[in-house]
């Protein structure tokens, strides 16, 4: 194999992120006449707009447009799978920070200033806002669906044990450091040029045409990076840059949509907040018989990608463990909430969740470690490797995986460590816990699974290369540059990756679902093999020799004992006028799904991993710290370990974050409260253990991906999981019974069930 | 205008960005340098509220002043250690690493954690950029700044030209240079905006979107960032740092230290003033439980009348203090800690660093042999303003210093505060982790 691959190169704009030069949307050149764009939201949760008058905000000074929805000329709608996300509110608003209108100014300050100048009526309505008021109204976006294998209702009512119960867990706001950006840049002939912070140029672009009523051709969606992504940018980017669009078509100038951090938490869509039922029977060794989950996930005001997501919840309700007699139900609520969007791991981290909570509920009843119940009921050999969907798990390493994380995290000796620093300390306890992580890797919607890419030779023997992915910081730019350059067995810089644009790639599919590398990275190999091949046939002929005797490597082509430099044999294809461009094209092989069955093989493969953390809580405030963590993960062969190492940091800790302090708060009219850093918290660097040992797991994957290596985007996120489990189990250390601590773990909580679980021991040694 | 929006907007240096516009992620961070003491101090500083006016007299350094033909070595550590993935975040960071490499260089992990607990990363998990912070700071050698120094000094001190007086259509800014010339702007604009670190007034500009009229910046003031100890008092002028503050308020005791290095950020300390803190009138500003536990007393200036309040005095209602039209804080005296008292601080938040006070609880009480012999205990969070628990006083008073006393305190606490549920914490939650504090300040000193 060609030694960049594997290699620690650093990320391909390292240099230029820390010399300020790296541009993001807000930084690029603005073009001449460019007019600053705002967006006007809804005060109210659900409203009739019964009066709507926008004359005095056209007449203010600097204004150049005004657009409602009665001005925009095509589809007044961006819903990314299905309508119901309209551009600007039509009659009827359903969530507070819903698009009213937009204007177009000279400066944001002239635009925001006159957007106060309308004269808007609402008719007020009452709003459905919680997960719970859309159940009990059977308010949904979606129909319900039901995944159900062998008998469990007949293996709960067998089942030595049986326990049922309730979890709620947060959602999450992706608070990606760059906000919603676009800009929008009119040409010739109606065309419309849209620079966007999106991972979904292609989407952006068919929307754009859409609402313009442009055909797709007259639309170009170019995107350079984002500021972190991590699928808030998936469908929530192309609201902003419609609009841009809108205004640009409309002024006949450019323009710049940028969302302040308020507005830009107020608007766009978040991780899905859950309630989970459960009913779960099991022996006296913890092996589940039989479990039931009820799994009701808050949407809000529309699909969006709600039906994929709330799919993935189902997918991974079984994370790593196999469920014989199982039962998954999936309710897609509607609330009048800000629409509920992708965000990394997409709806399975929340399966997982209910699934590990229903673990240690059965572990504390049987009063055994949870370790020991998750190792009795992980997937094992046949019959035991099917899942809920009828797929066979043909890579399952989550036992050697999980027992050399034992090992090298020494657990057993903390375990021991923690039981004698609970009974010494009255007011401090700590807790200890261990979860895996299997996760499947492909977009359900089986039609995603393609990607193109195009490579440029040029004559001077550098390489240029474009696919349809895009950079959010995850270094896929720096890996398949990487992939690309050991096909040419050149040096990376002779690599030179630009930015994502729909006229070069076409009809792409999101840079989502972890599968920008396996897709891209493989559409860019395939591209740049075809080249090498054309090249190696000139070299072969040049050389005398057969063309499967040609090698690239070190900046030559060599072959018979003779060789060249790679430029010179460049020279001599375009001499001979052989083409030095190829698009290439991958779809993923294997996948066989029936959504309607729900039944089949949905994913390529499996990534897996798992973590251990310790914390210790202060029992009279519920305050906590985490002390150490270990995380073992598989990336099957790494093309990059230290991007893949800062995938596994970055999501275990984003995970730890959604599940400890990151708290969303609504009041009781639906207003979102915590919209900005200053209320709503992300982890910072002290969150993090000093003692923070992260490992690659040593694996190759199963199946025939670029150079063997696995998806890492998503998966590490739910290793942040083994947190909430480790206060759980420093919680339980006070006082007896079940523990009841949902998600997020804020301070609040822990100290809240701390509370409670001392008065019920307080109560119990009254009555003895 | 913001510093940030003159970086970004007539300048073009675009390296610096704009995360939150409300100095709580770093996204914006900047260096500013100015003499002090004989030297050039730099200062960590969020640019997004940081008025433009602000800036004179001092250097200001970003991200892009950094490389010089090589990057530089905070930059270079940043490459070497994967530091940056989506990038955004990061000229934040490079500044905050810049900064330590001129100040303090760090070498433990805590103070890693406090150095950086004013920038967010949502990428990385941090871990790289501890290593890159590490890296630079071991490798402190002369760069373009240091060698320059006495230049800059030079043209800095050259350059300051007395008091300043900017008017813009019917705005106007001053930034006066004595006490005097400030008391006496303060009685001719008794509507004016004080301002000080701006931690807050930027605040109201880049978030409410308020025009402030008339601004007076209290910065420069000589006299007013004064910080010293005389006859058993602290005395804090109104514009001193929490930066600055920090030795003088960790040698009270050092359970305020410790709470001081969790109000805000390393960029917010450089900035926020003890005096702004308490002026505002927050309920939820971290020094006043404290400094009401600390029996601190105010020096309030109108023209040249001054008068003494006792600091729990200045609370009125919400937001709304006894500070008369036109009088303004001029110091804040803290006595030292008298030999019997026993003394602990302690703030509530979702998250341990930068993050503002679900509640915050202080308590002094003075024991002698063995017996309580007076109890002051505040809280923030707790009520509209700042104030004092008097039934949980009271219940301590004349009781022997033990648990059972602390106990009975805690039980009278309920009748003390009725607390409100927000975002940052329910009435159940506030109550009873009020309550425990007195209790936990109880076990740390008998620990």
């Amino acid at each position: 194999m060609n030694a960049l691959i594997g290699s620690e190169v650093p990320h391909d704009s390292a240099h230029l992120h820390v010399s300020g030069a790296a541009r993001y949307l807000d930084d690029l050149p603005e073009p001449p006449g460019l007019l600053h764009a705002f967006i006007y939201l809804s005060p109210h949760a659900h409203a009739a707009i019964t009066a709507l008058d926008v004359s005095d905000v056209a007449a203010a000074l600097g204004v150049h447009a005004v657009m409602t929805a009665c001005d925009v000329p095509g589809v007044n709608d961006v819903g990314p799978a299905m309508p119901g996300d309209p551009i600007f509110a039509n009659w009827l608003v359903e969530y507070h920070g819903q698009s009213v209108f937009a204007v177009a100014a000279e400066s944001l300050a002239a635009a925001r200033r006159a957007a106060k100048l309308v004269r808007i009526e609402y008719e007020l309505r009452q709003p459905v806002l919680t997960i719970d008021e859309a159940m009990d109204a059977q308010f949904f976006v979606l129909p319900s669906k039901t995944l159900r294998r062998g008998d469990p209702q007949a293996a709960l009512a067998r089942a030595t044990h049986r326990l049922s119960g309730r979890l709620e867990m947060g959602g999450q706001e992706h608070f990606y450091l760059e906000g919603q950006a676009a800009m929008a840049v009119p040409g010739e002939d109606g065309d419309m040029v849209v620079h966007s912070s999106t991972q979904h140029p292609t989407e952006v672009q068919h929307l754009t045409a859409r609402a313009l009523g442009l055909a797709d051709h007259a639309v170009v969606c170019q995107t350079r990076r984002m500021g972190g992504a991590f699928g808030g940018k998936e469908s929530q980017a192309s609201l902003v840059a419609v609009i841009a669009a809108l205004l640009a078509q409309r002024t006949e100038r450019p323009v710049k949509l940028v969302l302040d951090r308020d507005d830009d938490m107020i608007l766009t869509g978040k991780r899905h907040d859950f309630r989970v039922l459960y009913d779960v029977g099991f022996d006296s060794e913890g092996l589940i018989r039989g479990v039931t989950f009820d799994f009701a996930g808050r949407c809000g005001m529309s699909p969006d990608l709600s039906a994929a997501i709330n799919d993935r919840t189902m997918f991974h309700a079984d994370n790593a463990y196999f469920l014989e007699n199982v039962e998954i139900v999936s309710h897609r609520c509607k609330t009048h909430t800000v629409s509920n969007t992708a965000f990394r791991g997409f709806g399975g981290p929340q399966g997982m969740v209910a699934i590990e909570h229903v673990i240690d509920v059965i572990a504390r009843h049987l009063d055994i470690d949870p370790l020991l119940v998750r190792q009795r009921n992980f997937y094992r050999a046949a019959p035991a490797d099917v899942t809920p969907y009828g797929m066979i798990l043909e890579d399952n390493v989550i036992g050697e995986l999980v027992d050399a994380l034992v090992v090298s995290s020494d657990y057993a000796a903390r375990r021991e460590g923690v039981a004698a620093f609970n009974a010494s300390h009255t007011w401090r306890k700590r807790g200890l816990a261990l979860t895996p992580v299997k996760f499947g890797i492909s977009f359900t919607l089986t039609q995603m699974n393609q990607a193109g890419a195009l490579v440029h030779v040029y004559t001077d023997g550098s390489v240029q290369l474009n696919h349809g992915g895009t950079e959010m910081g995850q270094g896929l730019n720096t890996k398949v540059a990487m992939v690309v350059a050991a096909v040419f067995g050149l040096p990376l810089h002779r690599v030179k990756i630009t930015a994502t644009t729909t006229d070069k790639v076409p009809n792409t599919s999101p840079t989502a679902a972890s599968s920008g590398t396996d897709l891209n990275g493989r559409a860019a190999q395939i591209a740049a093999e075809t080249i090498r091949a054309r090249l190696a046939e000139v070299t072969a002929t040049l050389f005398d020799v057969a063309a499967g005797d040609i090698v690239f490597a070190d900046g030559e082509v060599s072959g018979g004992g003779k060789a060249l430099p790679f430029i010179e044999v460049v020279r001599a294809a375009y001499r001979n006028r052989i083409q030095l461009s190829s698009t290439g094209f991958y779809r993923t092989p294997k996948l066989a799904y029936d959504p309607a069955l729900m039944q089949g093989r949905p994913f390529y493969y499996f990534a897996y991993g798992a973590a251990v953390s310790e914390v210790e809580i202060d029992t009279l405030t519920g305050e906590y710290r985490l002390l150490r963590a270990d995380i073992l993960h598989d990336c099957g062969t790494s093309l990059n370990p230290e991007i893949d190492l800062g995938q596994i940091e970055g999501g275990f800790v984003q995970g730890m974050g959604w599940l400890t302090t990151e708290e969303l708060w609504w009041d009781a009219q639906g207003h979102l409260c915590t919209h900005a850093p200053s209320t709503y918290k992300i982890p910072t660097c002290r969150d993090v253990p000093a003692d923070f040992r992260v490992a690659l797991y040593r694996n190759e994957n199963h199946e025939e991906t670029v150079h063997r290596s696995k998806a890492v985007g998503e998966p590490p996120l739910m290793l942040g999981i083994s947190v909430l489990h480790a206060l759980r189990d420093a919680v339980a250390a006070v006082g007896s019974g079940p523990v009841r601590l949902d998600a997020p773990a804020t301070p609040e909580r822990v100290l809240m069930e701390v509370e409670a679980r001392r008065a019920v021991t307080i109560v119990a040694r009254a009555a003895e | 205008m913001t510093v940030l929006e003159w970086l970004r907007g007539p300048e073009r240096l675009r390296g610096s960005k704009e995360g939150c516009a409300e100095g709580d992620c770093g996204a914006c961070t900047v260096v500013l340098a100015e003499p002090w003491q004989g030297r050039l101090r730099y200062r960590a500083v969020n640019a997004c509220i940081l008025f433009l006016p602000e800036l004179d007299g001092r250097q200001l350094i970003t991200v892009e002043h950094l490389a010089c033909e090589t990057l530089h070595p905070a930059q270079q550590a940043m490459v070497a250690h994967h530091a940056s993935q989506c990038g955004f975040c990061t000229p934040g960071f490079v500044m905050s690493l810049f900064a330590a490499f001129h100040t303090a260089p760090v070498t433990d992990r805590e103070a890693v954690d406090t150095l950086l607990a004013g920038n967010l990363c949502r990428c990385t998990g941090y871990r790289p950029i501890v290593e890159a912070t590490f890296a630079a700071c071991a490798a402190p050698a002369p760069d373009r700044f240091s060698v320059t120094e006495a230049q800059t000094m030079a043209e800095l001190q050259a350059q300051r030209k007395g008091s300043l007086a900017l008017l813009y259509g019917e705005r106007r800014y001053f930034a006066p240079e004595t006490k005097g010339e400030l008391a006496a702007l303060r009685l001719a604009h008794p509507d004016a905006v004080i301002l000080a670190g701006g931690t807050d007034v930027g605040l109201w500009v880049t978030k409410q979107h308020r025009v402030l009229d008339t601004v007076i910046a209290i910065g420069r003031v000589a006299g007013l960032r004064d910080i010293e100890s005389r006859d058993g008092v602290l005395r804090i002028g109104a514009g001193v740092t929490y930066t600055d503050a920090l030795e003088a308020l960790s040698a009270l005791h050092p359970s305020l230290g410790v709470m001081v290095t969790r109000i805000g950020s390393v960029q917010v300390r450089n900035s926020g003033t003890i005096g702004g803190n308490i002026a505002n009138g927050s309920p939820i500003g971290d020094m006043a439980p404290a400094l009401i536990a600390l029996d601190a007393t105010l020096v309030l200036r109108r023209g040249d009348e001054r008068r003494h309040l006792p600091i729990a005095g200045l609370f009125l209602a919400y937001r709304r203090t006894a500070l008369q039209p036109g009088e303004f804080v001029e110091r804040i005296d803290v006595p030292f800690m008298p030999e019997d008292a026993v003394f602990g601080v302690h703030k509530i938040s979702k998250r341990p660093d930068q993050d503002i006070s679900a509640v915050c609880g202080a308590i002094r009480v003075r024991v002698q042999e063995g017996v309580v012999t007076e109890a002051r205990i505040a809280y923030g969070g707790m009520a509209g303003i700042p104030a004092r628990a008097v039934q949980a006083e009271q219940a301590l008073v004349g009781r022997a210093w033990s648990e059972a006393s602390v106990r009975l305190a805690m039980a009278a606490l309920a009748g003390d505060f009725t607390p409100l549920s927000d975002m940052r914490a329910s009435a159940a939650y506030r109550s009873v982790v009020a309550r425990n504090l007195l209790l936990k300040l109880w076990l740390d000193d008998a620990a």
